[in-house]
């Protein structure tokens, strides 16, 4: 009942990223001063892209849970932070290979975007942390989601900063004169995005699937074999789904669990 | 508004009668300027150097007043009284970061003072309109997400430590400008024209931030 549709999801991610890794390679054609280097390109910029775009969703989650009290869309917050931060350290980690090979240094302050991204890396670091130090679970939901929103705000904020205190190196990839891609490599560049973005989000199902899959077994283990023989939590940063045993009806039998009851 | 004007005035009262934030804040920023003047190794700093070493260190120091922010209400019970209370509850927030900006700018009068003798270069009273402009801005910034932190942080298990993490990367954008804003009032040649850019920037992180800190404290009240 868990992880619907996630074989699709597989296999469409996988499609998209074999055919962006292809089209890379053999199609793009190679830049004319960066070389075979500048490939990185179709990885670390959709990564990047991917990752704000998830910290500001993980945000407007959080928000649809101060709103409703529904602790799903905490689960949700959190696995959309959770991968992002994981996407972040790849985009940080790509974005200073590159910088390496084309400019030479490993870190480049008048790099705005790179900048940015570290300064967003740093404070969604203190996401977990946070979280960790609240025990109480609901309290925890609660905490974590206002933080995630002022957090989400804060990333087109601080870019729109950062960006305005450097004088830029960094190729715009779009829209400007004359920095603007030939249309073969923009072409590759969106199936490289929508790639980037498929894997996100099948990361952030299999993360919501394991948890969910995970809590449902330990309802099922205490049914069965009494709460005494289920260790009790410990304090964990991942959001809490409750006990789903503890609001059922004892009465209503050993093994019968509501949620499996047939139709 | 009444709330708020009450909850402002106990915490004024209090910090008259046994200062503890203002002091400690004070005393952090003077001993920083000499530690600058020694880590630096110089007698004299201005321009951006200058800039960034008074808007770190007031950051800094802010950092200690956002700390003790709302201990007083963790420990004797103000959170119950204003829960009990018949009034919403953004009248805290309110409160409190009126009453943390006050404390800066208390702060800062003689912060700015010792920094334009320990360290300061050019002559600071051309800049000193600027400069007014500049720190009210900052404190804004430092008031609203310092005000929202110190209530996220307070009954978390490890608040000295939440509430530096937490606070520092949110205030970077605020830092960036009003670095960039104080450093042609430091110039060596005298002050110069605030650049109206960062002036924006500044301006729009204090709104952004000081409504949606407005709009989500209420969640952080809830129990």
């Amino acid at each position: 009942m868990y992880g619907k549709g996630l074989r699709a999801l597989s296999l469409a991610t996988f499609a998209a990223l074999t055919a962006t890794f292809a089209l890379v390679f053999f199609y793009a054609p190679l830049d004319a001063d960066q070389g075979f280097i500048q490939k990185i390109f179709y990885v670390h910029v959709p990564v990047a892209i991917v990752t704000l775009c998830a910290y500001v969703l993980g945000g407007i989650f959080a928000a649809v849970h101060l709103k409703t009290h529904d602790r799903r869309w905490d689960l949700r917050s959190y696995v959309v932070i959770h991968i992002a931060l994981i996407f972040n350290v790849i985009g940080l980690l790509t974005g200073a290979i590159w910088a390496k090979a084309s400019w030479g240094h490993w870190w480049v302050w008048d790099e705005p975007t790179l900048v940015s991204f570290l300064i967003v890396f740093l404070l969604f670091a203190t996401y977990q942390p946070l979280r960790f130090s609240i025990e109480d679970p609901e309290r925890q939901a609660r905490y974590a989601a206002v933080f995630a929103v002022m957090a989400g705000a804060f990333v087109p904020l601080n870019f729109a900063a950062v960006r305005a205190a450097t004088a830029t190196v960094h190729p715009r990839t779009f829209g400007t004169a004359n920095g603007g891609l030939p249309s073969q490599m923009a072409w590759v560049f969106v199936v490289a995005i929508v790639a980037m973005a498929l894997l996100f989000a099948l990361m952030c199902c299999y993360e919501i699937a394991a948890k969910q899959t995970r809590w449902q077994l330990r309802a099922l283990r205490r049914r069965l074999l009494g709460s005494d023989a289920v260790a009790p939590l410990g304090r964990s940063a991942a959001p809490a789904l409750g006990e789903p045993s503890r609001s059922a009806p004892h009465e209503s039998g050993r093994g019968s669990y509501p949620a499996e009851a047939p139709s | 508004m009444r709330p708020s004007v009450a909850l402002l005035r106990k915490d004024l009262l209090l910090e008259r009668r046994a200062p503890e934030a203002v002091p400690a804040m004070l005393l952090f920023t003077v001993i920083t300027f000499v530690l600058f003047h020694f880590g630096l190794g110089r007698d004299e700093v201005s321009g951006q150097l200058a800039a960034g070493v008074l808007t770190v260190t007031l950051l800094f120091a802010a950092i200690l007043g956002i700390n003790r922010l709302f201990v007083s209400e963790q420990e004797e019970g103000g959170f119950d009284g204003v829960l009990l209370a018949p009034i919403d509850r953004t009248a805290l927030f309110v409160a409190k970061a009126a009453g943390l900006f006050l404390f800066l700018s208390l702060v800062e009068v003689v912060a700015v003072a010792a920094f334009a003798i320990l360290l300061l270069a050019p002559s600071p009273w051309p800049a000193l309109p600027g400069l007014l402009l500049t720190l009210a801005l900052l404190n804004g910034a430092l008031a609203v997400v310092g005000a929202l932190v110190s209530a996220l942080a307070i009954r978390t298990r490890a608040r000295d430590l939440i509430v530096p993490i937490v606070a520092l990367p949110l205030l970077t954008p605020a830092l960036i400008a009003a670095a960039r804003l104080a450093a042609p009032l430091f110039a060596a040649g005298g002050a110069q024209a605030l650049p109206t850019k960062w002036l924006a920037v500044l301006a729009l992180y204090d709104l952004v931030f000081g409504l949606l800190a407005y709009a989500v404290f209420d969640f952080l009240l809830e129990d």
